[in-house]
C-alpha cells in the first residue's frame, strides 16, 4: 500500500459512502455540545421528529456564558434560559451534561481530552471552531455549524469535502522561556489567517514531537486561526501515556490493543502531502500580538510597524485600521504597551501546565497597581489540582483573581469583560475587535507573558526574568 | 430550505477583508434560543453607536442600500468563530447572496446549510462590482442553474459544487438525504463494533 498520512487513515477509516461529484459521508465519533450553539438545532430536531441517534457519542458541557464567580449565580436572564434549554434538551434526549455543579465541567476542549474522550484515530466534531485543540491526540477534530450540529445529533454522520493535507515541520527546539504558544503565533505571523484554508494540517518535526500533549493542544487549537479546518499531531508515546487511565479510555488489555492500534496511525514515512512549510523552533521568540487578528504580532522584542512597511495597499489599509483600533503608535516599542487588564485562561491556555508557568513567574510579586489580573481554569479538575499545588494561593498573594472554570473573558460572553478602550494582555487565541468586550484591545500572548505584563504592567521578555531560567 | 433557482436583488458593498464572524454578528447577541431575529442585530458595532443610534457613513445605513439582497465584500469573510447565527443574522436581513474573493470554509458550509449562496469570484471582478455599487445603484441577476451573475453591464460566471447546486435548487433537507443512506450507516456501526 502506497504511505498514507494520518490524515489520509483516519478518513479512510471512517468512510462510510463515497460518489463522483459528492463530499464523502463521514461517520462521527464523538460530538461534543455545549449551550451556545446548541439549542437551535435541538429545535430542528423536535421540529422534525427526530431523535439523537447516538447520545453514548454525544457529551455536553456549559461553558461559554457560565459565571466564574464562586457562587456561579447567573444574572443574566437569557444566559439562564441558554444554560437551562441545554439541560433540558439533554436530559430529553438522553445525553451526558457536565453541568455547572459537577467536578467534570470546563471548556468543552478542555475536558473532552480531560475524560479521556478524546482519542486518536478519532472523528471529533462540536459547534465550536476551536474543536482543533482535540487534533492533538492524532484525531481529526473540527468546527461545525448548528445546521451541521443537528445533522450529526441526528445521523452520527457528516458530509465532509476531503480536504487538501498541509505539512507545517517545525525543526529544532524552542528556546527557553518560549513557549507553545509563541510557537503557534509565530507560525501565523509569518504566514498569515488564510495559509490554512481548505486544508487540515498535520505539525510534525522534533519541536513539536517534544512538546507535552497540553503544549501540542495550545499549537492544534490555534490552528483554525491559520485558518485551517483542523490541525493534528501523530500520536506518539507522550499521546498514550496523556490518555492512560482518563475515565472514558479504554482500560487493561483493550487500552494496550488500543495503544497498538493508535501508534500505527501516525504517518507512514514518505507519505506525501499537497503542501509543505517548515520553519526553525530555533528562531523564535516570545510572541505579542499588536492589531485585531492573530496575524498581526511579533516578538516582544520588536516595535509597532508602520503601515507603510506593507507590501500591498490591502495590508496597508488593514494595519492602519487595526493600529487605529488599537490605539497604537508605530515605532512604539512593545515593551513600553502598557497593560490594563490580564486574562489567564481559555482552551488555548488554561491547562495545569499554563497555570505553573504563569505562577512561576508571579511566585512572590505582585500585580501591577492599576492592573486587573484574572485566572481562569479551563476546568474543575484544574481547578482542584491548581489548589492542590497550591497556585490558587501563590496567584491570589499576588493580587490575582482566581475563578471557576468557563470560557470567561476569553469571548466576554458572561460578566468577565474588558472595558471599551481597556488593553488586555490575553492568553486566549483572538484578538479580534470587541471580542473581550466592545471597544475592549486584546494582545495574545503566553501565559509566563501575561503574568509577566500583570506584574510590570506593560510587557516584558519572559527570558529576561530570573525565575524562568 | 426554499429551493433556489434564479433571483434579482440590489447590491451592498463592502469594501472590507477577513471580516470575522464577531463583526458579523458580536457575541451579545448569541444568547438567544431561536434562529429567528438576529437581523437586527447584523453588523452591529459598525452600524450603531454605543448609545444605539445607526452611523451614518456604515453602508447598511444608507438609505440607497435599503432592500438589499446581495452582499458583495472582501477577502476571507466570514473568518473566525464558528457561529451560524452570522449566516442567519444576514439571512435575517434580507441577504440571498454573498460575493467575495473567498470564504472561511466554516461559514462558506453555514451559508450553505441555510440557502445562502456564497459564490466565490475573482478578486477583480469581486472589486469592480464593489466599485459600481458603490458609485450607482447596482441591480443583479443571479441565476444558480446557469451559474451567472448578470446586470449594470456586467456579465460573470461562477463555479458552483454540483453536490450543493442540487440541494439548492430543489430546496432539499440534508438531513432527510442522509437518512436514506441508514442502511449503510448501520452497517458501519455493525463492522465497528465486530472490530472493537
Ligand atoms: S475558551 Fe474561548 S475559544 Fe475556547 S471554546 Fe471558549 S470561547 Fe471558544
Amino acid at each position: 500500500m502506497r504511505p498514507r498520512t494520518i490524515i489520509e487513515k483516519i478518513w479512510d477509516n471512517h468512510l462510510i459512502h463515497r460518489e463522483k461529484g459528492k463530499p464523502d459521508l463521514l461517520y462521527i465519533d464523538l460530538h461534543l455540545v455545549h449551550e451556545v450553539t446548541s439549542p437551535q438545532a435541538f429545535e430542528g430536531l423536535r421540529m422534525n421528529h427526530r431523535k439523537v441517534r447516538r447520545p453514548d457519542l454525544t457529551f455536553a458541557t456549559v461553558d461559554h456564558n457560565v459565571p466564574t464567580t464562586r457562587n456561579r449565580e447567573t444574572k443574566d436572564p437569557i444566559s439562564k434560559v441558554q444554560i437551562r434549554t441545554l439541560e433540558k434538551n439533554c436530559k430529553d434526549f438522553g445525553i451526558e451534561l457536565a453541568d455547572i455543579y459537577r467536578p467534570t465541567q470546563g471548556i468543552v476542549h478542555v475536558i473532552g481530552p480531560e475524560l479521556g474522550l478524546t482519542q486518536p484515530g478519532k472523528t471529533i466534531v462540536c459547534g465550536d471552531s476551536h474543536t482543533s485543540t482535540h487534533g492533538a491526540f492524532g484525531a481529526i477534530a473540527f468546527g461545525i455549524g448548528t445546521s451541521e450540529v443537528e445533522h450529526v445529533l441526528a445521523t452520527q454522520t457528516l458530509w465532509q469535502k476531503r480536504p487538501k493535507t498541509m505539512q507545517i515541520k517545525v525543526n529544532g527546539r524552542l528556546g527557553l522561556g518560549v513557549a507553545a504558544k509563541d510557537l503557534i503565533l509565530a507560525i501565523i505571523a509569518k504566514y498569515g489567517i488564510a495559509v490554512g484554508t481548505g486544508y487540515i494540517v498535520e505539525y510534525t518535526g522534533e519541536a513539536i514531537r517534544s512538546l507535552s500533549m497540553e503544549e501540542r493542544m495550545t499549537i492544534c487549537n490555534m490552528s483554525i486561526e491559520a485558518g485551517a479546518r483542523a490541525g493534528l499531531i501523530s500520536p506518539d508515546q507522550t499521546t498514550i501515556d496523556y490518555i492512560r487511565g482518563r475515565r472514558f479510555a479504554p482500560a487493561g488489555e483493550a487500552f494496550e490493543k488500543a495503544a497498538e492500534k493508535w501508534l500505527a496511525l501516525a504517518t507512514d514515512e514518505g507519505a506525501a502531502y499537497d503542501r509543505t512549510i517548515e520553519i526553525d523552533a530555533g528562531e523564535i521568540e516570545p510572541q505579542v500580538t499588536w492589531g485585531t487578528n492573530p496575524s498581526m504580532g511579533g516578538s516582544v522584542s520588536g516595535s509597532v510597524p508602520d503601515p507603510d512597511s506593507f507590501a500591498t495597499e490591502e495590508k496597508r489599509q488593514a494595519v492602519k485600521k487595526a493600529l487605529a483600533y488599537m490605539d497604537l503608535t508605530p515605532g512604539t516599542a512593545i515593551r513600553d504597551i502598557p497593560i490594563d487588564v490580564v486574562f489567564i485562561g481559555s482552551c488555548t491556555n488554561s491547562r495545569i501546565s499554563d497555570l505553573r508557568q504563569a505562577a512561576k513567574v508571579a511566585q512572590g510579586k505582585h500585580v501591577r497597581e492599576g492592573v486587573r489580573a484574572l485566572v481562569v481554569p479551563g476546568s474543575q479538575q484544574i481547578k482542584k489540582q491548581a489548589e492542590k499545588e497550591g497556585l490558587d494561593k501563590v496567584f491570589t498573594d499576588a493580587g490575582f483573581e482566581w475563578r471557576e472554570s468557563g470560557c470567561s473573558m476569553c469571548l466576554a460572553m458572561n460578566d468577565d469583560i474588558v472595558p471599551a478602550g481597556k488593553r488586555c494582555a490575553s492568553t486566549s487565541n483572538r484578538n479580534f475587535e470587541g471580542r473581550q468586550g466592545t471597544g475592549s484591545r486584546t494582545h495574545l500572548v503566553s501565559p509566563a507573558m501575561a503574568a509577566a505584563a500583570a506584574i510590570h504592567g506593560h510587557f516584558v521578555d519572559v527570558r529576561e526574568i530570573e525565575k524562568v531560567h | 430550505m426554499e429551493p433556489f433557482q434564479t433571483f434579482t436583488g440590489l447590491v451592498c458593498p463592502l469594501d472590507r477583508s477577513n471580516v470575522d464572524t464577531d463583526q458579523i454578528i458580536p457575541k451579545q447577541f448569541l444568547k438567544r434560543v431561536e434562529r429567528k431575529g438576529f437581523g437586527e442585530c447584523l453588523f452591529y458595532n459598525w452600524r450603531f453607536d454605543q448609545d444605539g443610534n445607526k452611523k451614518a457613513d456604515f453602508v447598511l445605513n444608507q438609505p440607497k442600500y435599503a432592500g438589499t439582497s446581495i452582499l458583495v465584500a472582501g477577502e476571507n469573510f466570514g473568518c473566525g468563530s464558528s457561529r451560524e447565527h452570522a449566516p442567519w443574522a444576514l439571512q435575517d436581513y434580507g441577504f440571498k447572496t454573498i460575493i467575495a474573493p473567498g470564504f472561511a470554509d466554516i461559514f462558506f458550509n453555514n451559508c450553505q446549510k441555510n440557502g445562502i449562496l456564497a459564490i466565490r469570484l475573482d478578486k477583480e471582478k469581486v472589486e469592480e462590482l464593489i466599485e459600481a455599487a458603490t458609485e450607482k445603484t447596482l441591480r443583479l441577476t443571479v441565476n444558480l442553474e446557469k451559474q451567472t451573475i448578470e446586470g449594470g453591464g456586467f456579465h460573470f460566471t461562477f463555479d458552483s459544487d454540483p453536490y450543493q447546486k442540487e440541494l439548492f435548487i430543489k430546496g432539499l433537507d440534508e438531513i432527510a438525504v442522509t437518512m436514506m443512506h441508514e442502511d449503510e450507516i448501520s452497517a458501519f456501526e455493525k463492522k465497528r463494533a465486530k472490530e472493537a
